[in-house]
């Protein structure tokens, strides 16, 4: 079994969801619990994954390979590294949670949210294992219809827009990369094999090149400033857990297209465009930073808090010292898209306990909850303060570690990374106490009740993992060490 | 005198001698059902056939003229299986509008025949009288429905425009024919094209060949010949529309292989660019129309153009390797289409034609396995993994960037990108929107119900395991 470990991985979710649609269409109640043992067992595997990695090697572990479309040499092939298993266990966990947020929230065509998850979590996994080029892009892509349909299904009132926008924004950005793999395939003589890039001599032009179409597709998936703009249209509209899994998962294949493909593929264009990757993401952190200050509507502030915390990751991913990257910096940007997983997913959460009580996300339409809903303020406290950064919390770990490397490579930098936790605490905490604190100020907050114990399990499981992370970061870090050097050596080479 | 060898043309001539006893039941009998079932074993007879003639060898026949080479074979199965799933599809739509079946039918196989001869010709002149039979049957099977002015209007605008192109390429024919020295036969222009070519080649050929061109990209429907299609896909009663919309086209291809690959492949310089600019007009053109329209079945006219855009950069690379994506490319989007229309068909119930996209709102509600069907095949015109359509466009996509256009490329993709907001807005129509109003599904048999579920789950299976189509196209092209 332990040969097939990321198959399963990766074809559980997507089997149990299909049957899941086909048999059980018409009874809810079962679709639920079926589906929420899919990802359980999926589960199951990456922990197994997890406990079988082995954090010295720097081959990838638990290869499969296979022939699959023999015309074009493009192979079944998975295997993970330290970078992308941290990401395939993040997935699968929040998988259950997802399933679980939408145990009581959605009536309306049960089998088919569920059935939807579970498929993604599957295409989600499948593009973190994946070592052939066009194995990744047949799940990168597969991915838009669950989600296309997530958000524009069971979303709110202007889902509809918020589906499209974000169908098509993902869409360009993967078409061009798909050129790109073609383009690659003919220049290594026919092969897709991501890791046979790695060692591809390409000249500078070819490279700037190929770094735009890769920028393109991996950038608006983070998203990063400008090609930010479809996240604060599709949050808000996506349902509670289509939120945690587009905040939680979806963001962090962008990040991880990053380390995966640009750095090591086209290093010298990177090392050439670090600059203004440096720049993009510091805008994304301060100026969004200071767009989600304004905000009225809570998952939109979110969803701009994420597009900040999203700017470390790839700040850390081009922070460069004479063209090497910084070993804290790459580690922290892995650390903070884990943790962000956690946190964004938290606060997605407890914004649709909210969302489900009162029907709405208006910052103004809230304001002592704390009153009715004590077990919930403390949990969401503790979330916000992640969202925040506080130290012993996951959030503080991998922003930390970025600025960091920031400060022995570019002072300025760090500076203006370290000012965006200010802002990062002001505007959770200028939320928080809106809604959380003060008197209770209209007759829909006197009628909320407390958590159910369904929802207490989801946020206890989440604060354990907020706490965790923050506490013993190492559990993850660890695991990293080996291919984040591998990754820096092969970035720091020059391929012309 | 010595007779031709009639072995290899078995399976047409069967197929003519059944639409005549086809013709002769409808009008003695008074059972209809009786010709349905006649006209799926007819199919079944010519596909039994057809195994049985073929060979590893290529045959000749009628001096030279006719030609079944393992490219005919492997397109002709093909297009019976399509036409006998296309017989089942329509067969209730059509007694639901008392159509006449025993004119339909016999109509629909002369078109098959037509196709056939299309694809078998080895001499212009037997391309030309295979594309006449076609067309003509098309204009009739359009017109079937006397008092239905958007069908008579259509067919009237395909039936002048068409002839039109088709006197355009016999024009073109007639130069081809004066500058070889005489020849039809298609390896022998080849053959004299070769001799002379020291002389370089005469304005006269290159004269002939843009009428060529000009008429047979008619047919495919590129910008700007492509007039008829979003008309005629939108005025022709949806039986015949599913006709048109899947099972012409690989016919037409495999006509264009035989023209222009075959028989005027060295003045590939030419036609390459003409069929570039063509093609990149119709990527345009088609995705940016197709966004505008409200009726489903226009708006599927519009984008076989930009389709066929894609087919015609497949023959921009002239190699083996450019000519099987062509192929494969047109062979799976022959099966798209046919489950796109052959759902429509089975929404169409007592008259009603399902064809504007508000009619398709919240049918995920009132039939999601419909909905679900006609989902994946929007996202597989799309082009969307796993589904065929994604490694239909691949692989065109591979052939350019192989020799060197990627910038085609890049605009095929951005083109299609496009495409995809207008088939998205299909599945956004049927999943997100109310329902507007209550369709019914015709009372189909289960069959038909199996049948469509097969053929939609067919472009996941190609998606997933392309490779044995590729390979059996590949061995087409030999």
């Amino acid at each position: 079994m332990m040969n097939y470990l990321l198959s399963l991985t990766i074809w559980t979710p997507i089997v149990f969801g299909f049957i899941t649609l086909v048999l059980f269409s018409k009874n809810d109640c079962l679709a639920r619990y079926f589906s929420l043992l899919g990802a359980v067992i999926a589960f199951i595997f990456s922990v197994l994954m997890f406990c079988h990695f082995d954090p010295n090697q720097q081959a990838m572990q638990f290869e499969e390979v296979a022939q699959w479309v023999p015309n074009f040499n493009i192979n079944y092939h998975l295997g993970v590294d330290g970078i992308s298993m941290p990401f395939v266990m993040l997935n699968n966990f929040v998988t259950i949670l997802v399933v679980l947020a939408g145990f009581k929230v959605i009536k309306h065509k049960v089998a088919l949210y569920n059935a939807m998850f579970l498929m993604m979590t599957g295409f989600i996994s499948g593009s973190f294992c994946a070592l052939d080029a066009i194995l990744f892009y047949v799940f990168f892509e597969a991915m838009l219809i669950p989600m296309y349909l997530i958000i524009g299904v069971w979303g709110s009132t202007n889902r509809v827009y918020a589906a499209i926008k974000f169908f098509l924004y993902t869409l360009i950005g993967s078409l061009l990369m798909l050129v790109a793999l073609i383009y690659l395939f003919f220049q290594s003589n026919g092969s897709f094999e991501i890791l046979s890039y790695y060692k591809l001599p390409l000249t500078m032009g070819v490279q700037t090149l190929l770094f735009i179409a890769f920028f393109m597709s991996f950038a608006v998936k983070v998203p990063m400033w400008p090609l930010h703009t479809w996240l604060p249209d599709a949050h808000p509209e996506a349902p509670t857990g289509g939120s945690m899994v587009l905040a939680a998962i979806t963001l962090k294949i962008g990040g991880y297209g990053f380390l995966r493909f640009i750095l090591p593929i086209v290093p010298d264009a990177s090392r050439e465009l670090a600059g203004v990757m440096v720049i993009l993401s510091l805008i994304a952190i301060v100026y969004i930073g200071l767009v989600a200050l304004v905000q009225k509507d809570m998952k939109k502030l979110v969803a701009y808090s994420s597009i900040s915390h999203m700017g470390f990751v790839t700040l850390g991913c081009f922070l460069m010292a004479n063209g090497t990257l910084n070993k804290w910096a790459v580690e922290g940007a892995i650390t903070q898209m884990i943790s962000h997983g956690f946190v964004s997913a938290a606060m997605f959460f407890c914004i649709g306990v909210m969302y489900d009580r009162v029907h709405s996300r208006n910052i103004a339409d809230y304001g002592g909850v704390v009153n009715k809903m004590p077990i919930f303020a403390a949990f969401f406290m503790l979330f916000s303060m992640a969202n925040a950064g506080l130290p012993g919390t996951s959030g503080f770990a991998g922003e930390f570690m970025v600025i960091m490397g920031a400060v022995q490579t570019s002072f300025i930098s760090a500076a203006l990374a370290g000012l965006t936790l200010i802002i990062g605490a002001g505007y959770t905490l200028w939320m928080y106490k809106k809604v959380i604190f003060g008197e209770v100020t209209n007759s829909h907050v006197a009628e909320m009740p407390d958590v159910t114990a369904r929802e207490f399990i989801i946020l206890a499981v989440l604060a354990i993992a907020v706490i965790g992370m923050g506490v013993y970061p190492d559990l993850f870090v660890s695991k990293m060490h080996t291919s984040v050097e591998l990754l820096i050596n092969q970035a720091a080479i020059s391929k012309i | 005198m010595t007779y031709p060898n009639l072995f290899p043309v078995l399976p047409e001539i069967f197929m003519a001698l059944m639409t005549i006893i086809i013709l002769l039941v409808d009008a003695f009998s008074a059972k209809k059902s009786v010709i349905t079932v006649l006209t799926l074993l007819t199919l079944i007879g010519c596909f039994v056939l057809q195994i049985h003639v073929s060979s590893p060898s290529t045959q000749l026949t009628f001096n030279d003229m006719f030609i079944l080479d393992s490219l005919a074979t492997g397109t002709k199965l093909f297009t019976y299986i399509l036409s006998f799933v296309a017989v089942i599809y329509v067969r209730r739509y059509i007694i639901d509008k008392e159509i006449n079946p025993g004119e339909f039918y016999a109509i629909l196989l002369f078109a098959i025949l037509g196709m056939m001869v299309m694809i078998s010709a080895d001499n212009m002149i037997v391309l030309y009288v295979g594309l006449e039979l076609l067309s003509l049957a098309l204009y009739g099977l359009i017109a079937l429905q006397r008092d239905n002015v958007k069908a008579t209007e259509s067919a009237m605008k395909f039936f002048i425009l068409g002839a039109l192109a088709s006197g355009i390429l016999l024009y073109g024919i007639s130069f081809i024919y004066g500058a070889t020295g005489g020849n039809l036969q298609l390896e022998l222009i080849v053959r004299s094209m070769l001799a002379s070519q020291e002389q370089g080649i005469s304005p006269l050929l290159t004269f002939g060949l843009a009428f060529v061109v000009a008429g047979l990209v008619f047919k495919l429907g590129l910008v700007p010949f492509h007039m008829w299609i979003p008309d005629v896909y939108e005025g022709s009663p949806l039986a015949v529309t599913t006709m048109i919309g899947s099972l012409t086209k690989i016919a037409a291809v495999v006509f264009m292989i035989r023209f222009l690959v075959g028989g005027l492949v060295l003045l590939s310089m030419y036609w390459t660019i003409m069929l570039l600019v063509l093609a990149m007009l119709s990527l345009f053109f088609g995705n940016i129309i197709a966004i505008a329209q409200t009726n489903i079945k226009r708006m599927l006219g519009y984008s076989t153009i930009s389709h066929m855009g894609f087919v015609a950069l497949g023959f921009i690379v002239v190699s083996v390797d450019g000519i099987t994506s062509t192929l494969f490319y047109v062979i799976t989007y022959s099966i798209t289409a046919l489950a796109t229309f052959g759902i429509l068909t089975a929404l169409s119930k007592d008259g009603f034609e399902c064809e504007s996209i508000d009619d398709l709102k919240g049918l995920s509600s009132s039939h999601p396995v419909y909905a679900f069907l006609l989902m994946l095949t929007m996202f597989s015109m799309a082009g969307i993994p796993p589904l065929v359509g994604f490694y239909a466009k691949f692989k065109i996509l591979a052939a350019l960037v192989n020799t060197g256009l990627t910038w085609v490329a890049v605009f095929a993709v951005i083109m299609s990108l496009i495409g995809a907001f207008y088939y998205i807005r299909v599945v956004k129509a049927m999943y997100f929107d109310e329902k507007v109003k209550d369709i019914q599904v015709a009372n189909i048999c289960v069959g038909t119900k199996v049948l469509l579920v097969l053929n939609t789950l067919m472009l996941l299976v190609i998606g997933i395991f392309p490779s044995y189509l590729i390979d059996y196209c590949q061995k087409f092209i030999g």
